[in-house]
């Protein structure tokens, strides 16, 4: 079991995540643990993974196209995306494209190189859980939620952007 | 100008309070070096050569004197008292201490300033035409649409986080004055045949390494789908540009690998999905944002009082500096004023706190409280009545302003090259005076006539050297500082890359090679015509012959 932060508290989590080693290999998953599996995965073997008895939800890379997992969005218990290093912004695109064109309502986790300064940011565009990385403080990643109070753009928690609520409050 | 509302206050000073926090983890070491250090790129603060160098953002270059005067009051107190306008409009300190950065953004958030994404890997500062309001060539003011693109890049949620930096620039004039053409994005003010106005969207254009003119992706934008066309585009390039080189990151790159009819088609994809949605600006908002950038209550006044032409007539000196330092108002009996920060002798672009404080007190006195940041590195003070131009130039030249070279061979525009920026081959600061010392004579100079210089002290081509009519490359040759030249480029609506002459100089020799350029432009040029357009007309053969004759 792990700390998460989900939906603003810290959370015990038991998801364990699948990623390949060193040499590309996948380690074998046994049967009765809740796993998030890379998008390839997935892909290569949808039906075997959902007649596990464990569950499986699915991890996106940030190169990876969200339109291949549309069609499963609804079934799934748990999308996560990967942030191999907070500097490499792609997850955000996704966090939307997958709340907004997709219509994915399940919980969105962010994984990898997820600390308070980003969380911000990444709630905006949907993201409601967050695995903070190892050795950065998960309590005080809580207050990440508010660094800012208002923001002037259309965003996955507040669709109306700031200019048109502006106009209508004068 | 655009003012705060309480809203707007309270996004800066919590940006001021969460790079306070930043600060000081970085400071008690709970934040690394890699972690901090796009954390506070993107507040404008670099580590350089001898202190952190902190960058203040001049939205679309638009000042006012209560804005100007904080920043002399922070070049005093937390600085050496001068600062530097960059080729972004913006403003940098040179000797800020880390510790003490958090305090210079609570005074700049006192006056509704930040240096929010001034630089780092996000949407940086949004330019524009510098007489954008006040210029006669003007077919619609862009300031409304340059503070509501403002607002869309600051801190967007989804696009913090980018391959590399990304710059747009919008010019809503006849004549191209924003540089638009070498910006990620340029959008240019159009209308169409049904008389609707909207942008021509240019993408991919770009300096650097790899200099760009950029491509139209939308040859009409109407105006209310521009934030969702914006989000479109920038989707594509946050999604799909190359992060695994930084100097293949640049939109420009990801153009060119898509082709422009490939991007445009992506963005148009994108598009179709956003459009309509709810960052669609109705004409009530843009109205909104208009009512900011209303006129002024400009006299009624004819053109050319007897005071002013009567100076004109006696004082050739006065009407030299009327000739090249002011411009055309849209307004009878008004004009607008350009100090030259190019004076010789002192960096380009910079200026003392004496000096802020006096523009601001003109702006006052003889304008509306506005000023302006040119591209060029000038200061502008948009509103002058004609009566009081004479005046103006005498207060101009107390302070050191008045040097008559706008738009002239010394008006250089200059980064700050190896004495200060750690990224820099070359110095530039001592390049630039030396050309400026050997052409300071006036009448040499104004018979050269209208010559963009642009010098850059390294590839990434922050003096925008590519599209000087003349540039300066400083270039690292096993350690030593040389200096490469082009010629032929340009700015404005016939954007063109320059090109390398030959071999590069070593710096005592690149005022001798510039005069060299300069004959060959005096004994070839057509009656009338510019320096740029004989260099187009004889191409850089008879140049390079010239430079690189061999002494006899």
């Amino acid at each position: 079991m792990q700390s998460i932060i989900k939906d603003g508290q810290i959370v015990q989590d038991g998801w364990q995540i699948l990623r390949a080693d060193a040499e590309g290999q996948y380690p074998a998953v046994a049967p009765d643990v809740d796993v998030i599996v890379p998008l390839s995965q997935w892909l290569a073997d949808k039906a075997g993974w959902q007649a596990r008895p464990g569950r499986t939800a699915v991890w996106l890379a940030p190169a990876d196209d969200p339109q291949l997992l549309a069609a499963d969005l609804a079934a799934l218990p748990l999308v996560a995306v990967d942030f191999p290093a907070f500097t490499d912004g792609r997850g955000y695109s996704l966090g939307r494209l997958l709340r907004e064109r997709y219509s994915y309502a399940g919980e969105l986790r962010a994984l990898g190189d997820v600390w308070v300064d980003l969380l911000h940011y990444l709630w905006q565009v949907g993201f409601n859980a967050f695995e903070i990385k190892d050795g950065k403080a998960i309590d005080s990643a809580l207050s990440g939620y508010d660094t800012f109070t208002e923001r002037y753009q259309s965003t996955h928690r507040e669709p109306l952007p700031l200019f048109r609520r502006r106009v209508t409050s004068l | 100008m655009y003012r705060y509302d309480e809203v707007d206050h309270r996004i800066v000073r919590e940006r001021v309070e969460q790079f306070r926090d930043q600060t000081q983890r970085f400071l008690a070491g709970q934040l690394s070096e890699d972690e901090f250090r796009p954390l506070r790129l993107m507040n404008g603060l670099y580590v350089q050569r001898h202190a952190p160098m902190l960058r203040v953002a001049i939205p679309y270059g638009h000042l006012a004197s209560r804005q100007l005067r904080k920043l002399a009051h922070i070049a005093r107190t937390y600085d050496k008292n001068y600062a530097h306008f960059t080729t972004r409009q913006n403003i940098q300190f040179n000797w800020p201490e880390l510790a003490r950065v958090p305090d210079i953004l609570a005074e700049l958030a006192e006056v509704e300033m930040h240096a929010i994404q001034t630089s780092g890997n996000c949407v940086r500062n949004t330019t524009t035409d510098a007489f954008a309001g006040v210029a006669q060539d003007e077919l619609l003011d862009p300031r409304a649409y340059c503070e509501i693109i403002r607002q869309w890049s600051t801190l967007h949620p989804e696009f913090a986080f980018l391959p590399r930096k990304f710059k747009i620039a919008v010019s809503g004039s006849v004549e191209d004055r924003a540089a638009t053409q070498v910006h990620d994005i340029g959008l240019h003010v159009v209308r169409n045949d049904a008389g609707e106005v909207g942008f021509k969207v240019i993408v991919g254009g770009g300096l650097g390494r790899t200099p760009i003119v950029g491509e139209v992706v939308k040859e009409f934008l109407p105006t209310r789908h521009l934030l969702t066309y914006l989000d479109a585009v920038l989707r594509v390039y946050n999604r799909f540009g190359r992060r695994d080189n930084k100097y293949k990151a640049r939109i420009k790159i990801l153009v060119k690998a898509m082709t422009v009819e490939g991007f445009a088609a992506k963005v148009e994809d994108e598009w179709m999905h956003l459009k309509d949605g709810p960052s669609t600006l109705r004409d009530v908002d843009v109205s909104h944002y208009a009512s900011f950038f209303t006129d002024p209550d400009y006299e009624q006044l004819s053109a050319n009082p007897p005071e002013f032409s009567s100076k004109l007539a006696e004082e050739p000196a006065f009407a030299r500096w009327v000739e090249r330092n002011t411009r055309p108002h849209k307004q009878a009996g008004y004009r607008s004023v350009v100090l030259s920060l190019k004076k010789t002798g002192v960096p380009p672009g910079d200026i003392t706190a004496e000096q802020m404080d006096a523009a601001a007190d003109w702006a006052d006195r003889f304008g509306y409280g506005e000023l302006r940041v040119a591209h060029e590195q000038n200061l502008i003070l948009p509103d002058v009545r004609e009566r009081d131009l004479y005046e103006v130039w005498q207060l101009a030249k107390s302070q050191g302003f008045a040097t008559p070279n706008i738009g002239l061979l010394t008006d250089i525009i200059c980064c700050p090259g190896g004495d200060f920026c750690s990224l820099a081959n070359a110095r530039s600061i001592p390049v630039a005076e030396a050309i400026q010392t050997r052409f300071e004579d006036l009448d040499y100079l104004f018979d050269l006539g209208d010559i963009d210089c642009n010098f850059s002290g390294c590839m990434n081509a922050c003096g925008h050297h590519h599209i000087g009519n003349i540039g300066i490359l400083g270039v690292d040759k096993n350690g030593e500082e040389w200096y490469q030249i082009t010629l032929g480029g340009s700015q404005g609506s016939h954007t063109t890359i320059g090109k390398v002459i030959g071999p590069s100089f070593a710096q005592a020799d690149v005022p001798l090679a510039f005069e060299k350029i300069m004959t060959v432009y005096l004994e070839q040029r057509a009656a009338g015509e510019r320096f740029i357009e004989t260099v187009r007309r004889i191409g850089l053969d008879p140049f390079k012959e010239r430079v690189y004759a061999k002494h006899h």
